[in-house]
């Protein structure tokens, strides 16, 4: 079986409160699955990595095939929990060692 | 090569606080190029205090006009009016007949279609064809994208393929923008080209079609509208006196 190419995707949480870890990545399955539906969402192998509570950043999961269809459903997110938010793309990366140095994403932890 | 990115359309009431916030916001998130359009109501010290604004942030502030016009007569009355004025105008096409008339005049520097009905949509063939030959570019909003959801996503998706894919072919410029007023809606300028994806364009098209497509509109029109300017490709150099 062919390897899946995989990418993670820092990211900066922009919100009045914080999110539970939960509430943000429930909000991220739920962009996906409004553009792409859930068998668009079941091909993008997206997992939760880091989620940084104190700095509002958070660290993605994704399989290289679906890195941009992750990525525009990232940018349609307007509200998680039902507060206004906003989720931007700090950096992407095929190693996660090169996506802490690169992004300043500080290691949950 | 770095980029220089550009959002031509940013909705700010200048009464409203947020004005500020949210050009501030936008040099935070690297845009160089930032445009608000110009109404009625806004008066040049304020058009000056907004310029002000942008260059305390490190933007450079586009002078755009957007125009409704009713008809064919109106819109070239308006065009008379503003051309020399304005470093960019757009014309917001509700009929079929304005449509037309803006993408056949060399004015007009880009078309926005801001309907959702699908039949009040007319970036036909035709009107790709007419915007080629005049260099107009077919602008996307993307605020539409972020606030709607269901099935008028769904529609407004389908005309923005559709749309994308006949400007594509007619080699039509496109131009990303956000139309966002809230700060909340105002996204990186990679982010908005991601969503490009959403109608079609691949990364570096998308990439084009929030940087060098805009930047070259504006810089073509700052060219025009310089005292230098003569003719495409001929300025003037040096004034000497005659004797």
């Amino acid at each position: 079986m062919k390897r899946v190419k995989r990418r993670y995707i820092a990211l900066q949480l922009e919100s009045e409160c914080m999110p539970a870890e939960r509430e943000f990545i429930d909000a991220v399955w739920s962009a996906i699955t409004k553009l792409y539906g859930e068998v668009g969402a079941s091909l993008t192998g997206l997992a939760l990595i880091d989620f940084n509570e104190e700095r509002k950043v958070a660290v993605l999961r994704v399989s290289l095939a679906t890195l941009r269809l992750v990525r525009a459903s990232l940018a349609t997110i307007s509200s998680i929990a039902g507060k206004e938010a906003s989720v931007h793309v700090l950096g992407v990366s095929g190693t996660l060692k090169a996506l802490y140095t690169r992004c300043f994403v500080p290691k949950n932890g | 090569m770095t980029r220089t990115f550009a959002d031509l359309h940013l909705r700010v009431n200048l009464k409203d606080y947020q004005a500020t916030q949210l050009i501030v916001k936008a040099a935070k998130f690297g845009y160089s190029l930032i445009s608000i359009p110009f109404t009625s109501k806004l008066t040049e010290e304020e058009l000056t205090k907004l310029k002000a604004t942008c260059s305390e942030a490190g933007l450079d502030f586009v002078y755009r006009a957007d125009f409704h016009p009713r008809s064919e007569n109106d819109l070239t009355h308006f065009l008379r009016k503003f051309r020399r004025r304005f470093e960019v105008i757009c014309v917001i096409c509700e009929s079929k007949e304005v449509a037309r008339q803006a993408a056949k005049d060399r004015r007009v520097d880009i078309l926005c279609f801001p309907s959702l009905d699908y039949h009040k949509r007319f970036f036909d063939r035709a009107e790709a064809e007419l915007a080629s030959c005049s260099l107009a570019a077919l602008e996307v909003d993307v605020k539409p994208i972020l606030i709607l959801e269901g099935p008028p996503r769904v529609r407004l998706l389908a005309s923005l393929r559709r749309e994308v894919a006949i400007a594509r072919e007619f080699r039509v410029p496109i131009v990303v923008s956000s139309g966002v007023a809230e700060e909340r809606l105002l996204r990186l300028p990679k982010d908005l080209a991601s969503l490009a994806f959403l109608f079609g364009l691949d990364e570096a098209q998308a990439l084009d079609a929030v940087s060098t497509t805009p930047a070259a509109i504006v810089a073509r029109n700052r060219e025009k509208l310089s005292s230098r300017f003569v003719a495409p490709g001929i300025s003037v150099l040096k004034e000497g006196k005659s004797s």
